[in-house]
């Protein structure tokens, strides 16, 4: 299976963790990936700045319409849903999802209902639940979830919430999560095409 | 299998249906009751048909367009879940302190000065515009054309009065956004309405104005179209920008929201870039 899109979700204790995510991706990652980080309303984007600092992919804070290209990191702004429709990122100002906006879930789901078994799903640290559902979304429609081992997040109520609602989910501790990711992006590029 | 309450589509629904299904849905709409919807972005519109099959207690799209065809109520409800009217008096204040210090001073060089505010819902925004022109001493020599599809929200607009609710968070946008005086000289508070009316809409101009169909009305030097766009698909984008490009004069300035660009329209070439961040294009070519 070739997998086409990663979508990340994190709260409290997610801006190291993403760092820490990012920095372990090597510079021929192409899988594209779409973070979700709750945070303020007038968030200034440093997250952009601060991400990008720890890797040569591109980071860059969505825009509506903006086409997924591979390598590419794509941050959810500020007061906006991020929606993932095939091939290009959508926003909407509709009204928060249980307080929060972005919200984790709205994103996954609707990367769930567009890539389904080519997408790979990620909860990482966090105070809250969001993410459980879109992670059940994930999993529902093939794709691959992965949850931060509680034991290593600063917040673990979300990685916990996650595993309950998906039980099968691989856990994974954060130094792990970089090199887990790359082995999933290149599945597609090791394995020959339309075999077995 | 029931919708689930925030518009998350049901599990087992079929993707290629749920297209034929959202598309009959949209063109019996149009065709019943004028209201065009077609050509709206689809993952954000498909979030508010389930909210409304879900509130409705219905389970299939079909299901639901059966109801809005028979039932002019059902259409009222889903209107309101299909218009976009969030909306807040100086939202994003940031906006407003870049226009203040970058587009006053070219509108300053105008003898009269026409801007259209398009998709203002209810009017909010068009009445800090007013407030910031009234500040820098422009606003007698303006005309401000506020445009909505929605005729409600448009009533709403023209009364002029909002929430007294919001004035804390519309107080503290203002002064965030440079404001230079006290925000409460701009209203009267009146039971639990803060009317801003009669005074500051003096040169506005609200009108009814549908940008999937409805052609251009005049030249303006300023076109302010916020958070509108991301609602709609490409192909509807495209038609509007061709329409805000045929709107402004030579120079004019195009303000989008924050995380709206120019960049992936066929008209990228045709403007200049004024404020990265807050999305001020003047048109050049």
């Amino acid at each position: 299976m070739d997998y086409e899109l990663a979508v990340v979700g994190t709260s409290w204790g997610g801006l190291a963790a993403l760092g820490r995510l990012v920095s372990g991706l090597p510079p021929d990652f192409a899988l594209p990936l779409v973070l979700v980080q709750h945070r303020g309303r007038d968030g200034e984007s440093i997250l952009e700045r601060l991400l990008q600092e720890q890797t040569r992919l591109a980071v860059c804070e969505a825009s509506d319409k903006q086409p997924i290209e591979p390598g590419h990191i794509y941050l959810a702004p500020a007061d906006y849903h991020l929606l993932v429709e095939r091939g290009h990122l959508a926003l909407t100002t509709d009204p928060a999802t249980r307080h929060s906006r972005p919200s984790i879930d709205v994103t996954f789901e609707s990367a769930a209902d567009s890539y389904r078994e080519r997408l790979v799903g990620v909860v990482l640290t966090g105070a809250n639940e969001d993410g459980a559902r879109g992670l059940r979304r994930v999993a529902d429609r093939g794709g691959v979830a992965l949850v931060q081992d509680p034991a290593t997040a600063e917040a673990p109520a979300m990685p916990t919430a996650a595993l309950r609602a998906v039980p099968s989910a691989q856990v994974v501790p954060l130094a792990e999560i970089a090199s887990r990711l790359t082995a999933l992006s290149r599945v597609g590029a090791a394995a020959p095409k339309g075999g077995r | 299998m029931t919708a689930a309450a925030d518009g998350s589509v049901p599990l087992g629904y079929d993707a290629g249906l749920e297209r034929t299904e959202i598309s009959l849905l949209l063109e019996g709409v149009f065709h019943q009751y004028g209201f065009d919807f077609r050509s709206y972005a689809y993952s954000s519109i498909r979030r508010r048909i389930w909210k409304r099959i879900e509130a409705e207690g219905l389970a299939t799209i079909s299901a639901l367009q059966e109801r809005v065809l028979h039932e002019p109520a059902v259409m009222e409800r889903l209107l309101l879940d299909l218009s976009i009217n969030v909306t807040a008096m100086f939202r994003d204040p940031g906006f407003y302190r870049v226009f203040r210090a970058q587009i006053v001073p070219l509108l300053r060089t105008y003898p009269f000065i026409r801007i259209w505010h398009a998709g203002c819902a209810s009017g909010e925004e068009a009445y800090s515009m007013a407030i910031l022109l009234e500040e820098e001493g422009l606003y007698d020599r303006t005309r401000l054309y506020a445009t909505d599809i929605n005729e409600v929200v448009l009533q709403r607009a023209k009364a002029g009065i909002f929430p007294l609710d919001r004035m804390q968070e519309y107080t503290q946008n203002y002064q965030l956004a440079g404001g230079t005086r006290s925000f409460s000289e701009y209203y009267t508070a009146m039971y639990d309405g803060a009317l801003f009316g009669p005074r500051l809409g003096r040169n506005i101009v609200f009108a009814q104005h549908n940008l999937a169909t409805d052609r251009g009305f005049s030249e303006f030097h300023v076109v302010l179209c916020r958070n509108v766009l991301i609602y709609f698909d490409k192909t509807l984008q495209n038609r509007v920008h061709t329409l805000f490009y045929e709107s402004l004069g030579m120079f004019g300035v195009l303000a989008l929201g924050n995380r709206e660009t120019l960049k992936f329209s066929e008209y990228e070439s045709c403007y200049e870039e004024l404020d990265a961040r807050e999305k001020l294009y003047r048109k050049v070519r």
